[in-house]
């Protein structure tokens, strides 16, 4: 299978696992990596900047209508949405989803919608269950799902709930996740 | 049309269900004159989603069917795919920047008209009006406030909302920039806040559907915040093209924080005013 797109959400603690993740992976990752991390509703850029420094992947926060390119990194901006449609990303500013806006929920669904089984769905560190109905979605519409191991999370609440809602593909500590992306994607490269 | 021996390539096969959104979407305006038909795919089936579920029912199919023999489903749905996202003082920021950057260029006029579209329940437009009134300049503008649907409208004129907002509203107020105490601009009554009417003096509030109406004036300023992202690229360039026309040489254009015209065909007509607040000046 070629994967095309990367789907990771996170809330707390995802700051630091993302600066691990995002470190491993190479300038020529042949897939798109679109993040949503809960944030509040009049953060700025600065998450999006830190996170620069560390990835050689050029990090956006996405305006409407972008270009999803692989290689790069998008993160859901504050206060919206994010959506992915064919080829560009969407924004829309419609109610928070499990109390969240951006919502992890929203971005798996819609790339279940349009990647299906071209997407990967990553699970990381968090306090809520924002993200699970997301990850079922993506994996019955034959994605592949991973989670972070929750002894390896700062907050198990998310992983758990995941795990314990589906049959997850691949249940990884946070230091093997990028690895596996790497093989993962790197493998549909080689066909 | 082209006809071809095969079917089409796979690729551009539609899945049953986005065949059945298709279907629903071009019922809509076939039977009710609802155009929907270029907007955002992604949001839209969310939106569809949602009221499925309100209404119980378990097929975007079920729902066409429904819809075209029910008028009042219908109306119920148009309703249901309206945004009303929206606050006082919404994205402080902003407002902040249009105090320091715009009303110095407002100023040089002796008159000028601020066209507010997709203006939702009317929060941001009541906003503008304090800040413009603040800045001793509300007597020397109109207002003109729209949206494509009248009982979002409706509340908008009334300019009564929930008490309880209003302390989330004070705190935008004032990192907006504001000048004064923000409860004098309303009179609580029981569990509502009445606006104080001399906020509406200049405006107008009117109905016009950015998707099939036209240029009905000139403006100083268009101020367009979070509508356009509904919309895919077709409409929004088409809308782009209403603003362009519609808007003064030199005029501002204000989109919501994270739109822009980057990736449209009037990229080229404006220049950024505040960069990261969004707010365009269209070129001479």
């Amino acid at each position: 299978m070629t994967y095309d797109l990367v789907a990771i959400g996170t809330s707390l603690g995802g700051l630091s696992a993302l600066k691990i993740l995002l470190g491993y992976i190479p300038k020529e990752f042949p897939a798109a990596l679109a993040i949503v991390q809960h944030r509040h509703r009049e953060s700025d850029q600065a998450l999006s900047a830190f996170l620069q420094k560390f990835t050689v992947l050029p990090v956006h926060e996405v305006e409407d209508k972008e270009r999803i390119l692989p290689g790069h990194v998008y993160f859901a901006p504050a206060d919206y949405h994010l959506l992915v449609e064919y080829g560009h990303f969407s924004l829309s500013v419609d109610a928070p989803v499990s109390y969240a806006r951006p919502s992890i929920d929203v971005l798996l669904e819609s790339a279940a919608d349009i990647y299906g089984e071209r997407a990967i769905g990553v699970l990381l560190t968090g306090a809520n269950q924002d993200g699970v109905r997301g990850l079922s979605t993506l994996k019955a519409r034959g994605g592949a799902t991973i989670v972070q191991a929750p002894d390896t999370a700062e907050c198990p609440v998310l992983p758990r709930a995941a795990i314990a809602a589906m049959a997850v593909d691949w249940v990884l500590p946070l230091a093997q996740i990028a690895p596996h992306l790497i093989h993962l994607c790197g493998e549909s490269t080689d066909r | 049309m082209v006809f071809t021996n095969g079917p089409r390539g796979l690729a551009n096969l539609l899945k049953p269900e986005d065949v059945d959104v298709h279907l629903l979407i071009e019922g809509l305006y076939q039977r009710y004159g609802y155009d929907f038909r270029n907007y955002a795919p992604a949001s839209l089936k969310r939106r569809l989603h949602s009221f499925l579920k309100a209404e119980g029912m378990a097929t975007i199919a079920l729902l066409q069917a429904r819809v075209l023999s029910d008028p009042t489903c219908a109306q119920r749905l148009l309703l249901g795919l309206t945004v009303t996202t929206t606050a006082m003082f919404r994205d402080p920021s902003f407002y902040l920047a249009f105090r320091q950057q715009v009303v110095p260029l407002l100023r040089t006029y002796p008159f000028f008209c601020i066209w507010h579209a997709g203006c939702s329940t009317g929060q941001e437009v009541y906003s503008m009006a304090i800040l413009l009134q603040e800045e001793g300049l509300y007597h020397r503008c109109r207002i003109y406030a729209t949206d494509a649907n009248d009982r979002v409208l409706q509340t908008a004129q009334q300019g009564i909302y929930s008490y309880r907002q209003m302390q989330d509203y004070t705190q935008l107020y004032m990192r907006a920039g504001g000048q004064q105490t923000f409860s004098e601009y309303y009179t609580a009554s029981y569990n509502n806040a009445i606006l104080r009417p001399s906020l509406r003096e200049r405006v107008v509030f009117g109905e016009h559907n950015l998707v099939t109406d036209g240029s009905f004036n000139e403006f100083n300023v268009i101020i367009c915040r979070n509508v356009l992202i509904y919309f895919n690229q077709t409409l929004q360039n088409q809308v782009h093209e209403l603003f362009y026309n519609s808007l003064c040489k030199f005029g501002i254009l204000a989109l919501g924080k994270q739109e822009t015209i980057r990736f449209t065909k009037y990229e080229a007509a404006y220049e950024d005013l505040v960069k990261a607040e969004k707010l365009f000046r269209r070129r001479g």
